[in-house]
């Protein structure tokens, strides 16, 4: 997902009654499903771990503006050049809300981008895949923006207040980008046959990345245990996966294009579809820093930040003269 | 519709204003979303693709009936994509200054300002044309471009008297694009004709409130303003810098490279 793998410091799932009265009164709260707020008793390892997957979340939604990015300035027409210009605007909003939602757990926006430019922190494998053709960017909506919404969607119930209340704003918004994607996708599907064939292409690359977005399977996970025992974490990877591909291969077919996946089929009995998994050695690779863009996304927003240093400055040279200049100030509105 | 009983030389003198106007706005565009997911700071992203938003926003609007008046003048319309998309850059009618490369984002924010100060006054006056659908798309544009300038101007102000180093790149910035700005003030034979006929201002009597506004705000920039009087101009009669040729091989790819194809 957008927070992949998210590590939470538990070596296992403690039961109430090994806890402190805190801890116990903390998880209580969290199993009548209410909400914590920033300033309210979590314990240390809850903070740690959203920090660490909202920060993680945070990251995703900037650095996915690159691949999008990426077409903006080739966008085939005036309407999709805009719908994608408001899309990757949408992507830094995201961003925003998320690093704000993580700074009232005690991180700053700055610390948290220095930890994704010094490699210490990740962001979702998915943006280091290319956007080669105008099909990619239909596909990125369509199956990125899709996988992403499956995982947001329970998360709008999650006990982190200001977390589940950046979801609830984000969810809007990426259900408009899946659509919009899906749009592209359909005007290609339908186009001529190098349109076509493009769309082929675009799902044929992004199918199994998007599988692998999920992460993999987390039955035995113990993070992801504790994780749902707080409820930062609603769904296992594999729930979410068989929806996601539940959901997208009637889409698919209904485009005319097909899932690059020989053994998918449906079962009746479990009423989903089997399908193959990714290949995870890959995953493994990408994550490690061997995708096909790992260093040029990275190196891109370095050097955005990099080359605002001055600005950045600039801003609070100005900030600290304009404060001065109103101390001297007479107070003449009195 | 007003136009119709309107000589076909005067729609021949509107239509090339709307390109003047569309194409300014649209190669712009193009050039400030090209900071998308690289600018500074994440605000600026947001603000940034916002204000390419409006651009290309506007420049659908006025490449929209620029070619829907082609159809006055010939029998055949062209759709605001077949004009930004199928032309190439002699037909482009948009000043120098705004294909100018983005450098980085004080030159960027320097070429911004001077155009948003014009803007907002080029449309104060189509406002009030005689040209009712160009008055109308005026009013809807200019609320997007207050907030331009507003935007602009503080943040000129904010970095020209910042530090050191954003003072100086601020400076250089104006020293650089200063000679880009006259051309958006130069009349031509059109320019005089839409004038007489209360379309549109004439270019040269935008000078002054643009010269207020610009003044005022290099001055609280603690910027100094270059004492060179040159002017590049060529743009609005289609000759262009060797940018705009790269910026169209960009922009126009898909459409030149699958003829008829829809997107
Ligand atoms: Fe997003
Ligand atoms: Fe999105």
């Amino acid at each position: 997902m957008y927070a992949q793998m998210i590590k939470t410091d538990s070596d296992r799932v403690k039961d109430l009654s090994e806890m402190s009265p805190e801890d116990r009164a903390f998880q209580e709260r969290i199993d009548r499903g209410e909400k914590i707020e920033p300033k309210e008793y979590m314990p240390e390892g809850y903070r740690k771990t959203l920090i660490r997957q909202i920060g993680q979340h945070a990251h995703s939604e900037i650095v996915g503006q690159l691949p999008e990015g990426n077409w903006i300035t080739r966008a085939p027409t005036l309407e999709r050049k805009a719908i994608l210009l408001a899309k990757v605007q949408d992507e830094a909003g995201h961003g925003l809300y998320l690093y704000c939602a993580a700074e009232t757990l005690g991180v700053s926006r700055d610390e948290l981008i220095g930890l994704l430019h010094s490699g210490k922190m990740k962001y979702s494998s998915i943006f280091n895949y290319p956007t080669l053709t105008w099909a990619d960017i239909g596909a990125v909506g369509w199956l990125v923006d899709g996988a992403a919404i499956m995982n947001q969607v329970p998360l709008q119930r999650t006990s982190f207040g200001p977390y589940s209340r950046a979801m609830v704003r984000i969810c809007k918004e990426e259900s408009f980008h899946q659509r919009q994607g899906y749009d592209i996708m359909i005007k290609m599907a339908q186009g001529t046959p190098e349109q076509k064939a493009m769309a082929q292409d675009a799902l044929n690359r992004f199918w199994y990345p998007s599988l692998m977005m999920f992460g993999p399977s987390d039955k035995e996970s113990v993070h992801s245990a504790q994780s749902m025992a707080w409820k930062i974490k609603i769904n296992t990877n594999d729930e979410l996966r068989q929806k996601f591909v539940d959901q997208t291969v009637p889409q698919a077919k209904y485009l005319g294009l097909t899932v690059p996946d020989e053994h998918l089929v449906w079962n009746e009995e479990k009423q989903g579809h089997d399908f193959s998994e990714p290949d995870w050695t890959e995953f493994f690779e990408v994550l490690a820093g061997n995708g096909p863009c790992n260093k040029e996304r990275l190196a891109a927003r370095v050097k955005a930040w990099d080359d605002g240093a001055w600005f950045h400055d600039g801003l609070t040279v100005y900030a600290k003269k304009a404060e001065t200049r109103r101390a001297r100030q007479p107070l003449a509105a009195e | 519709m007003a136009q119709q009983s309107r000589p076909p030389s005067e729609t021949a003198d509107v239509i090339e204003l709307l390109l003047r106007t569309g194409d300014n706005t649209l190669v712009l565009g193009h050039r400030v979303s090209e900071w998308c997911g690289h600018s500074p700071v994440l605000e600026e992203d947001i603000a940034l693709a916002n204000s390419a938003l409006d651009l290309i926003g506007q420049t659908q609007l006025w490449l929209g009936l620029a070619g829907e008046l082609e159809a006055l003048m010939n029998g055949q319309a062209r759709t605001a994509d077949q004009l930004a998309y199928l032309r190439d850059a002699a037909q482009f009618r948009n000043v120098l200054l705004v294909e100018r490369p983005n450098g980085d984002f004080g030159q960027t924010l320097m070429r911004q300002f001077l155009f948003d100060a014009w803007h907002l006054e080029l449309l104060k006056t189509l406002e009030n044309s005689t040209h009712p659908r160009i008055a109308e798309i005026a009013a809807k544009a200019i609320k997007e471009v207050y907030y331009h300038v507003e935007r602009s101007a503080d943040l000129v102000i904010r970095l020209g008297d910042g530090s050191d180093e954003s003072h100086r790149r601020m400076q250089a910035a104006l020293d650089d694009i200063w000679s880009y700005a006259g051309e958006l003030f130069v009349a031509d034979a059109y320019d005089e004709r839409l004038a007489a006929a209360g379309i549109a201002p004439n270019p040269a009597d935008l000078k002054p409130k643009w010269e207020q506004t610009v003044l005022r705000v290099l001055s609280e920039a603690t910027l100094t303003v270059p004492a060179g009087t040159f002017v590049h101009k060529g743009g609005k009669r289609g000759i262009h810098t060797e940018h705009l040729g790269f910026i169209l091989a960009q922009m126009q790819f898909l459409q030149r490279a699958y003829p008829g194809a829809v997107w």
